[in-house]
Formats: C-alpha cells, sequence, structure tokens
C-alpha cells in the first residue's frame, strides 16, 4: 500500500500487485465558474434579487477538506433582517391568494430547475461541507429533489386536503450545517406548498448552496421574495426569529440553540417546530443478520462524519451476540476510508469546522482517560483538513459523558442488553427521542421494540433511511414538530377561523411567576357570608351534609397537601362553596398517578376506550339537570343556556368518543420497498389548564380528545368556576375510567399551570389563560422542549365545532412516529 | 487442506436479511471506484480470475483450441507493453468445459504453451438431477481427463428440503472423488429461494471441503447479482474466521470477485483497456475474438 502517502505515483503493476485504490476526483471546475461569477463574493438574495449592503461584516466560507477559501459572505444587521422580512411580507400577499395549482407549478418547476442542475448542487455542497461527494450526490440532493416533487403534490391539494387551514404568514427557517441544502427544502417545501413565504438563514459554515438554491429558485420563475437567503451569525439569526413581522420560526439545530428561540419566541404568538439533537438507539438482537446490522451501523453513524441528528450513536447489543459483532465492526471499520469530500472512493470526509474536531476529541479522550476502549479506524488519514477516524467506544456506560451526550461526530458508543425489556429501558434512557433503529429477524419482537421505543422515526433492520412523504422529528428533548409528510404540513399552517395572535404579554418575572398561592383570594373565614344550606327532616331544618371539593388523582379524591381551601363565588360575590387549593406537591402526586396510569391506558384497546367515554356521555346526562343547575347558579347564566352547555359537553364526548379509533395512522407513501407506517402516538402524560368561558364545555373539550387518543391529563379546571368539572369525579367513578387516566387539581390556574410546565416528565402542556401565563408557559417549556399549546390570553368560542373540537385537538393529543418496515425475500424461482 | 465438519447448529442459526443485503448491494457500487491506472489494474486483476468458458452443446476442437489461445493472451500484446505489464504473465483463470471436452482443453492448452488448469463441470450440470452414482463417476473420468478443477452442482432439492447434512454427505463424496483436483461448488443460487438458504449452502459447501464456492451455472434463469455473491463473501469471511480455512467465490455473469465465470466480460474488458492505451474507443475487430 506504499502509494496510499501519495508520495510517487505507483505503476500499473505496483497497483496490480498491491490491488490499491487511487485518487477519483469529482471534478470541482464547473462549481469554481460558479463561484468565480459571482466573483466569489455573496450578499443576500432578497426579493428575487441580490442585496449587498455597504459596510457589513463579511465571512469567509472554506472547503474544510483542503481549507481553501470558496467566497466571501456577509454578516447582515437587523436592517436586512428588515428588508427581508418586509419582502417576504409584500409577497405574501399574492403567493398566497395564488390558486393551489399555481403554487404547485412553482414548486414542480422548482423541482424540474433543481435536477438540471443537482450535479453542481452536489459539488458545492460536499465543498463547503466536507461531505462526500456520493452522499450529496446520492442521498442529500436527490432527497431535495423528491421534497419538491412531493410537496409540488401537497400545494395542488392544500384546499381539498388540509380543508379548514390556512398559510401563516413569514416563516423565519433556520437551518444547521450538517445538510445545508436538505435541511432547509424540508422547511420551505412546506411552507411554500401551504401558501407561506420565507425568510431563510442558512448556518454560518455553510451558507452556499443555500444562495444556489435562491438562484435555481429565481430561473425556475418562483415570484421575488416568496423565498428570501439572509447570511449572518447566530444572533442575527435570533434577530429575525423575534421580528414582530415572523409569524412562525422553524428551526433545525441544536437543543440549546433550540432553547434560546423556544425563550425568545415565547409569548409572542409565533409558531414554532424545533428539530433538535439525537442520541439514537441502534439496537441489535441475537436474531439479527448480523452482517447486515454491521453495515447498518456505517450508515448510521459514519454517514456524514456522524454529523447527522438522526445518528444511531448508541449501539445496544445483545450479550450473546456482542463479542462477534464488535469483532466484525472492527473488521468493517479497517476498511474505512477517509479523504477529500470530492474522492468518489471514500466513506469519510471532513468534518465541518475546527471546533467540531475539538469537541468531538474532547469527548473520545475523556472516554480513554475513563478506561474505556477506543478503536479507531486504522486507515490513513490526510495530513491537511478537519478529518476524525471512525470511532468505536467500548467498555462504557450509561453513566458516561460519551453515552449521554450527543457527540455529533463519527463516535460510537456500545453497551450490551440482556432481554428485550431491558433493550427498550435502555433505548430509552436518554432525554433525546429522534429516532432508533431496531435489528432482527423477528417480526413480532421488531415491531414491539419499535411501539416501544420513544421516538419519532424507528427503522427495523436499517437506519437513516429519509423520504418527504415520511415525517421526521423528535419526541422529547429532540423537539416538536415534523418535517414532510402530510403530519409536516400542520406546522406551516394555522386554523381557518383563527388570525394570528400578537399578545401584549409585556415582559413576564419568570422568576416569580405565579411563584406562591392562595393569597390572591384569601380563604378567610367571614361570618354569614354563607348562608348554610339546609334540608328539611318532617318537620325539622337540619344542616345539609358538607360537601367537600378535593382534589382528584389516582382515581381517588385527595386532600390537597397544604391543606388549603379556595373559595369559590357566584354572579353576585357571594360564595358558593370552597374548593381544594392545590400547590406543587399536589402536582408531582399527580403527575405520579398520572404515569401510572398512563401505558396501560394507551395500550388498552381503543374500542375499549370509546365505550368508557361514551359511559361517560351516559352518566353525565343521568347528571344532566344537577350539573346544569350548578353552572346556572355559579355563573348567573340561565338555566336554558347550562342545560345547552351540559348538552354540548355530552356531545363533544360522544364526538371524541368516536374518534378513539379513527386517529391511529396511516400508511406513508415513501420510497420504500415495504411498509412505512405512521402511527399517531399518545403524548404521555398531558397538563391541561381550562380557561373560564364555558367551563363545563371547555374542560369537557380539552380532556376528551387528549384521553381518547391514549394520554393521561392532570386538569386544572376552571379556575373562576370548577365546580362542573368536580361533579365528573362521580362522572368518571361511574364510566369505568381507569384512575390516574384523569387527574384534576384545583387552585391557581397559574400556579398550578407552573409547576406542571416545570416538571421533566410532563409532555405537553395546554394552557388556557392569560397572555402573561401563555409566555410563561411557552418561556419555561424550553427547559425540556416540552410541546405546548397556549391561548395567547384569547377566547375561543367552545361551541363552535371548529373553534371547540376541530382537527387542532387531535394534533395537539398526539405525536407521530413513523415507523420503517422494509419487506422482501424473494430474489429468483 | 480442507475442511470435513458438518456444524448443524451454526447453519441453524443464520439470518440474511434480503432488504438490508440489497441495500448494501447498491451501495457498494456507489462507495467505491478506480480510475485511470488504477481501473487498468484492476481490470487486468479482473482478466486473471476469469473462467474462460464455454458450455455450449455445440463444442468441438475448434473453438475450444480458440478459446484456449485466447485465455493465454487475453488481452493484445500491444496494449500490454504500453502499460509495462507484458511481463506479468496475464492469462485467465482458467478454461471450463464440460467434461467430454477436456481432453481438447488440454491438448489446446498445452499447445498455446499455457499452464493454467482446465475447469470441467460435472455432476449433471447444469441441473444436478442426476444419479449420485454417475455423478461422482463423471468427476472421476474429468480428473483422469486431466481437469485440475471439477464445478460441481448441488443437489438444490436438498437445500430447497432443509436437508443440510445430507447434502453435506454428497459433497463430501464428491470431494474425495475429486482427489487432487479443486472442487468449485455451484450453489445454483436463483434455484435456492432465499438468500437465506444462499448462505446456508455456502457453509455447507465450505465445511465439505470446497475450494472455491460458486454462485450459479449461468443456465438458471436468475445467476450471479451482487447480493448473492455478497451473501455467499460474508459466508466465506465467516467460515474464514471461524476455521481459518480460506475458501473462493466464483461468481457467474456479473461480480467481480476472484473467480468470473462470464466469458463475455474478458471482451468487455479489453475495450476498456484498449480504451485506456490508445484514447479511443476499439471496434469488435479490433480485438481478437475468443
Amino acid at each position: 500500500m506504499a502509494a496510499s502517502t501519495g508520495a510517487e505515483r505507483p505503476t500499473v503493476k505496483d497497483i496490480f500487485n498491491s490491488m490499491q485504490y487511487g485518487p477519483a476526483p469529482e471534478a470541482a471546475n464547473i462549481a469554481q465558474a460558479w463561484l468565480d461569477s459571482h466573483e466569489r463574493s455573496f450578499g443576500h438574495f432578497i426579493d428575487g434579487k441580490w442585496l449587498k449592503p455597504e459596510g457589513r461584516q463579511t465571512y469567509t466560507t472554506k472547503n474544510p477538506a483542503t481549507g481553501e477559501s470558496l467566497a466571501s459572505t456577509i454578516q447582515g444587521n437587523e436592517e436586512d433582517v428588515e428588508v427581508a422580512v418586509a419582502a417576504a411580507q409584500k409577497a405574501f400577499e399574492t403567493w398566497s391568494k395564488l390558486p393551489c395549482h399555481v403554487r404547485a407549478r412553482y414548486l414542480y418547476s422548482i423541482a424540474r430547475t433543481v435536477q438540471k442542475h443537482q450535479r453542481l448542487l452536489s459539488v458545492v455542497e460536499s465543498m463547503d461541507n466536507g461531505k462526500p461527494i456520493r452522499e450529496s450526490r446520492d442521498c442529500d440532493v436527490p432527497l431535495v429533489v423528491r421534497h419538491f416533487y412531493h410537496h409540488a403534490g401537497w400545494a395542488q391539494l392544500r384546499d381539498t386536503e388540509m380543508n379548514g387551514w390556512k398559510p401563516l404568514g413569514v416563516v423565519a427557517a433556520i437551518v444547521p450545517w450538517n445538510f445545508p441544502l436538505m435541511l432547509l427544502t424540508w422547511k420551505i417545501c412546506p411552507a411554500l406548498a401551504m401558501g407561506n413565504t420565507v425568510v431563510l438563514k442558512p448556518a454560518t459554515y455553510t451558507r452556499l448552496s443555500a444562495l444556489l438554491l435562491a438562484e435555481i429558485c429565481a430561473e425556475a420563475g418562483l415570484p421575488p421574495g416568496v423565498f428570501n437567503v439572509v447570511t449572518g451569525n447566530g444572533a442575527f439569526g435570533e434577530k429575525l426569529a423575534v421580528h414582530p413581522g415572523v409569524d412562525k420560526v422553524a428551526f433545525t439545530g441544536s437543543t440549546e440553540v433550540g432553547r434560546t428561540l423556544r425563550k425568545a419566541t415565547a409569548g409572542t404568538g409565533k409558531k414554532l417546530s424545533l428539530e433538535l439533537g439525537g442520541k439514537s438507539p441502534f439496537i441489535v438482537f441475537d436474531t439479527a443478520d448480523l452482517d447486515s446490522a454491521v453495515e447498518g451501523l456505517v450508515d448510521a453513524i459514519w454517514f456524514n462524519q456522524g454529523q447527522v441528528c438522526s445518528a444511531g450513536s448508541r449501539l445496544l447489543m445483545q450479550e450473546s451476540i456482542a463479542e462477534v459483532l464488535i469483532h466484525k465492526l472492527k473488521q468493517r471499520l479497517s476498511h474505512m476510508r477517509l479523504g477529500d469530500s470530492l474522492d468518489k472512493a471514500i466513506d469519510v470526509g471532513a468534518l465541518v469546522d475546527e471546533s467540531q474536531k475539538k469537541t468531538i476529541t474532547e469527548f473520545v479522550e475523556e472516554a480513554r482517560a475513563e478506561g474505556a476502549g477506543v478503536f479507531q479506524a486504522p486507515g490513513p488519514i490526510p495530513n491537511k483538513g478537519l478529518f476524525y477516524p471512525p470511532t468505536l467506544i467500548t467498555g462504557v456506560d450509561t453513566t458516561s459523558r460519551c453515552v449521554r451526550e450527543e457527540i455529533f461526530g463519527p463516535v460510537l458508543v456500545a453497551m450490551a442488553f440482556r432481554t428485550a425489556k431491558e433493550a427498550i429501558a435502555l433505548g430509552n434512557n436518554t432525554p433525546y427521542g429522534l429516532a432508533a433503529s431496531v435489528w432482527t429477524e423477528n417480526v413480532p419482537l421488531a415491531l414491539e421494540v419499535a411501539l416501544s421505543i420513544k421516538a419519532g422515526t424507528v427503522w427495523v433492520n436499517g437506519h437513516n433511511l429519509f423520504d418527504a412523504a415520511a415525517g421526521f422529528g423528535g419526541y422529547k428533548e429532540s423537539g416538536f414538530g415534523r418535517d414532510g409528510g402530510k403530519e409536516g404540513l400542520y406546522e406551516y399552517v394555522r386554523p381557518s377561523w383563527e388570525s394570528r395572535p400578537h399578545p401584549n404579554a409585556e415582559d413576564v418575572t419568570y422568576k416569580t411567576f405565579a411563584l406562591t398561592y392562595g393569597a390572591d383570594v384569601p380563604p378567610v373565614p367571614k361570618c354569614n357570608s354563607i348562608t348554610p344550606s339546609v334540608i328539611r327532616q318532617e318537620d325539622t331544618e337540619v344542616p345539609s351534609i358538607d360537601r367537600t371539593y378535593k382534589l382528584y388523582y389516582g382515581g381517588a379524591q385527595k386532600r390537597p397537601d397544604g391543606m388549603y381551601s379556595r373559595p369559590i363565588y357566584g354572579p353576585n360575590k357571594d360564595l358558593v362553596a370552597y374548593v381544594a387549593d392545590g400547590n406543587r406537591k399536589d402536582v408531582r402526586n399527580a403527575v405520579e398517578a398520572a404515569h401510572k396510569a398512563a401505558p396501560g391506558w394507551g395500550k388498552r384497546a381503543a374500542h375499549n376506550r370509546a365505550q368508557i367515554v361514551y359511559y361517560m356521555a351516559e352518566n353525565l346526562e343521568l347528571r344532566r339537570d344537577e350539573v346544569a343547575q350548578r353552572l346556572s347558579v355559579l355563573t348567573g347564566n340561565s338555566k336554558e343556556r347550562a342545560l345547552k352547555e351540559v348538552d354540548l359537553s355530552i356531545q363533544r364526548l360522544f364526538y371524541w368518543g368516536a374518534y378513539c379509533d379513527k386517529y391511529g395512522g396511516t400508511v406513508q407513501e415513501t420510497l420504500l420497498y415495504g411498509a412505512t407506517v405512521l402511527i399517531r402516538e399518545p403524548m404521555g402524560v398531558v397538563g391541561i389548564a381550562c380557561p373560564d368561558e364555558s367551563p363545563l364545555l371547555s374542560f369537557v373539550s380539552l380532556f376528551a380528545p387528549a384521553i381518547v387518543r391514549g394520554n393521561a391529563v392532570i386538569v386544572i379546571p376552571s379556575e373562576k368556576y370548577p365546580l362542573p368539572a368536580l361533579d365528573f369525579y362521580q362522572v368518571f367513578d361511574t364510566s369505568d375510567l381507569p384512575g390516574g387516566v384523569v387527574n384534576i387539581l384545583t387552585g391557581g390556574r397559574d400556579h398550578l399551570a407552573k409547576y406542571l410546565v416545570e416538571h421533566q416528565d410532563v409532555q405537553s402542556m395546554w394552557y388556557f389563560g392569560s397572555a402573561q401565563g401563555s409566555k410563561f408557559v411557552e418561556w419555561s417549556s424550553a427547559e425540556n422542549c416540552k410541546r405546548t399549546w397556549v391561548n395567547y390570553g384569547l377566547s375561543r368560542d367552545w361551541e363552535d365545532a371548529q373553534q371547540g373540537a376541530g382537527e387542532e385537538f387531535l394534533y395537539q393529543a398526539t405525536q407521530c412516529k413513523n415507523i420503517w418496515i422494509p419487506m422482501g425475500e424473494i430474489f429468483a424461482n | 487442506m480442507y475442511s470435513a465438519f458438518c456444524n448443524l447448529g451454526w447453519i441453524s442459526r443464520v439470518q440474511v436479511n434480503h432488504p438490508a443485503v440489497l441495500r448494501r448491494a447498491e451501495q457498494i457500487q456507489t462507495r467505491r471506484t478506480v480510475k485511470k491506472d488504477w481501473q487498468a489494474a484492476w481490470l487486468l486483476k479482473a482478466v486473471t480470475c476469469i473462467d474462460l468458458t464455454t458450455l455450449s452443446g455445440d463444442d468441438t476442437e475448434s473453438n475450444i483450441h480458440r478459446l484456449c489461445f485466447k485465455a493465454k493472451n487475453p488481452i493484445r500484446l500491444d496494449l500490454l507493453e504500453k502499460l509495462h505489464m507484458d511481463d506479468a504473465g496475464i492469462t485467465t483463470g482458467a478454461v471450463c468445459v464440460y467434461s467430454a471436452r477436456v481432453k481438447d482443453t488440454v491438448k489446446a492448452l498445452k499447445q498455446s504453451g499455457c499452464n493454467i488448469p482446465v475447469a470441467s463441470v460435472a455432476t449433471g450440470f447444469p441441473a444436478g438431477q442426476t444419479p449420485v452414482k454417475t455423478r461422482l463417476e463423471e468427476i472421476k473420468l474429468a480428473v483422469e481427463d486431466g481437469a485440475a478443477e471439477i464445478d460441481i452442482v448441488i443437489s438444490r432439492n436438498l437445500a430447497l428440503t432443509g436437508q443440510w447434512e445430507a447434502l453435506y454427505q454428497e459433497i463430501r463424496l464428491c470431494r474425495e472423488t475429486c482427489g487432487h483436483a479443486h472442487m468449485k461448488t455451484i450453489l445454483g443460487t436463483g434455484e435456492l429461494g432465499s438468500l437465506t438458504n444462499v448462505y446456508k449452502a455456502s457453509l455447507v459447501a465450505m465445511m465439505a471441503g470446497s475450494d472455491f464456492i460458486k454462485t450459479s451455472t449461468g443456465k438458471e434463469s436468475v445467476n450471479a447479482t451482487y447480493p448473492v455473491a455478497l451473501v455467499m463473501v460474508r459466508a466465506i469471511r465467516d467460515f474464514y474466521w471461524k476455521t481459518g480455512i480460506k475458501a473462493h467465490v466464483n461468481t457467474r455473469t456479473e461480480a467481480l470477485l476472484f473467480r468470473i465465470g462470464a466469458s463475455t466480460l474478458l471482451g468487455d474488458i479489453e475495450r476498456q483497456i484498449y480504451h485506456h492505451v490508445s484514447g479511443r474507443y476499439a471496434a469488435y475487430h479490433d480485438l481478437p475474438m475468443a
């Protein structure tokens, strides 16, 4: 292998004898000519033209495999954000009103034009990012094309398939450097298809393919201002995100930046989707084809130098095959080739930046110091450029930092498990939940693991398969929202009846918000403030038996931890009742109870859940008069109106009962030979803070869709009018609802909501209260990237079928998991 | 040295995931490429791996004579000279014929001054549906006539019905009958029903002492494909890791692994070499036919 150092050119005979590989360079002359045509200097692309304002700092983008400077780009500032957002807003006026068919033609035209320039895009991408040309040519760019075609279809079908939804306005897309072109496409395709316009900020390291795509879109005839590209640093991205003219922020990147964006946009009424990091398990059972699993690992962790959010970075091996698998894996590693990203015969290219290399090195050296086994691909490493060898770490365990944290490099950690149950537990023992793969020839095992892993994508006997027709996105701290598939469209629309909220939340002091409870409505006993309830027994009046409204969790009524009560007043400020005033510890207990119930409830047959919800309707109807009476006394509304609210609530139980077995998922029409199955899974435990309007109907409208889809809920009923919800205790108890599925905590809405949203093990928070509370919930959810649904202090008409029971409720009650199940056995006779 | 053991437990544990194998087989073709001198060198290596073959009802002394001369001189001498490979002894790996033509082949090769082995197909090639007794007799006669390599075909019926031990015994008998000749076992992969069976048959063939395992006869409806070759190579690797014994793979018509049973491939390679040397694409008449 003398020639691999490149010192002297081997003869044909040398090669014949050694069977070595030689250079196989992809020509870069056309990409270089494109850069030259721009004099290697780029500005923003706004409103259909290049804009290079004076006085901006510049950033020189480099080829990480060679260190060669490629072009100078500019660092935008606030003014540039203004110009770009204004252009997008102006374009939205016409773009959003185009007939669907016309928008479809534009997207189709982009797909075609991208195809015409696909090799140029691939070469530019590999030069700018360092990824192997094989990957940009065979993976990234074909997926880009596929996304445009697929979404040209969604553009055409929007009014049919997305009836009841409308575009948002201006979308700010902020994308990372690992798949610069592909990931931006995942944002702009659904955004444009639904009628939005886009301002895109590519990552600092990798700006060129986005700028090239802007030109290509213009060539395809996309109207000016519909798709704008601005360049700048991270702070510039945040400026774009918080611009009041931006209606939605679509982000892919690190969990840390995702948190920052969640906080920065909290309470503004902007929609947000986050596709964040991962530490995805790659689970190999003793029934797996181990050779195929090894190749799967190559795709899982050594694809794109491991700089893949869904990288299969945690290898979990059944103990019985661990030794063989590691042996095979080391063999495979010894055949990996590193080299220039434009070499067609390499497996691993260059890392994007020096800082990446430094972080990866730190992780590996820390593991080594910890006593781990570190095996690195022994092949030669080019002496210039940012290369890091594919690495396998063994002998570490769940406590090691390299096992818990995302390395975002070509580093695999391997651990053993004994049983399927343990594999699932280890697989889920991470704050992330982006993806997973399971390797076995045992179908029942594969499916059970796929359903039990909490992640947005699970591949069976494969890893890192993508397609425009299947949504990609995370559970847990891997974010929320999906890129791709019909499920991805919902990130770029709002219900037709709703207008963009512009809440005035003012400044919320996060540290002290709703920290205390009770003092705002002091439960100070007063003489004569309450008329004692009496009943007549024969001739004498006796006081009726006291009714105490306690908390309700785990299927039983519980006294509040603080042992305080909260007065509830009627329309004439008269004290109607006391309810329990819940606090932090009650939240803790209720969440425990909900988690006990959630798995069983989620797995229960949908038919069975429906029966229980219908039974609730039946039992509510038995109490129709009594509940209406109490509602009327409490709110001061007429008995007639109260009855209507009860009847609507019964209807709604029926409506959601019907949905128990009709929203489980669908089959996605991806390019896979096999089945890609979308499963709409429950979120888990959902916290729900109910509004004061229509206190019974809003309560039912919120908890019912959540539980029919298999969630367990902790509901804070209307702070002002909680009593109708408390009447439900008996409805629940008599309807065979398992304890812990619905838990009710009365008290201060914001106080309880605060502790729900701050609870790391509450998967989603629905908040219908004030603008400030909404802002607090969104801000505080950033900590564990919890999904939230807030009303920004705006009320809705709960009686209206769309506002009170639209598709939105199902969307909020579920999270999408795509399971990829390749098929095939037949090849000849 | 060759192997002689039958480990049924190992065979029963074999798992092959067909879709994943297809994915890898597709990827192999895009992960590596060789250009320029590397391409020329690799192509010449491929030439040395070819079993230059004729297996036709109309084979006679004359076309076998031509084939043997082509086996000796697979690439035009002036092209090899330009590559400084004229002294590298580039010939094909073997010449492969029906057993009745072994004598003609041995004679022609001798005439051409070439000492490459003569391979003979045997054992009821291609279907293997003849009695074991006559199959063994065929091997014996071919070896007597001077075949240094015997290409046997396995009984697909035994593989399809899961009679791995019986298959092992049958191949063992062939092995013993081959004596000093190399035994190349043709699996007839297109008739094995699944890649798992391909893997298992590969293992059984190696356990029974095959020097080579071959994909197919070229007469099945599906012959050598990338996925099949991949599975067989993996079996060879596993076998080597477990036993330290290296078998070889031999594929017919397409793949480029160790021995290649594709005679038309030689023409394609020679044209590529012509282009590499001259920069021009050759006409068929520029190169001597086989």
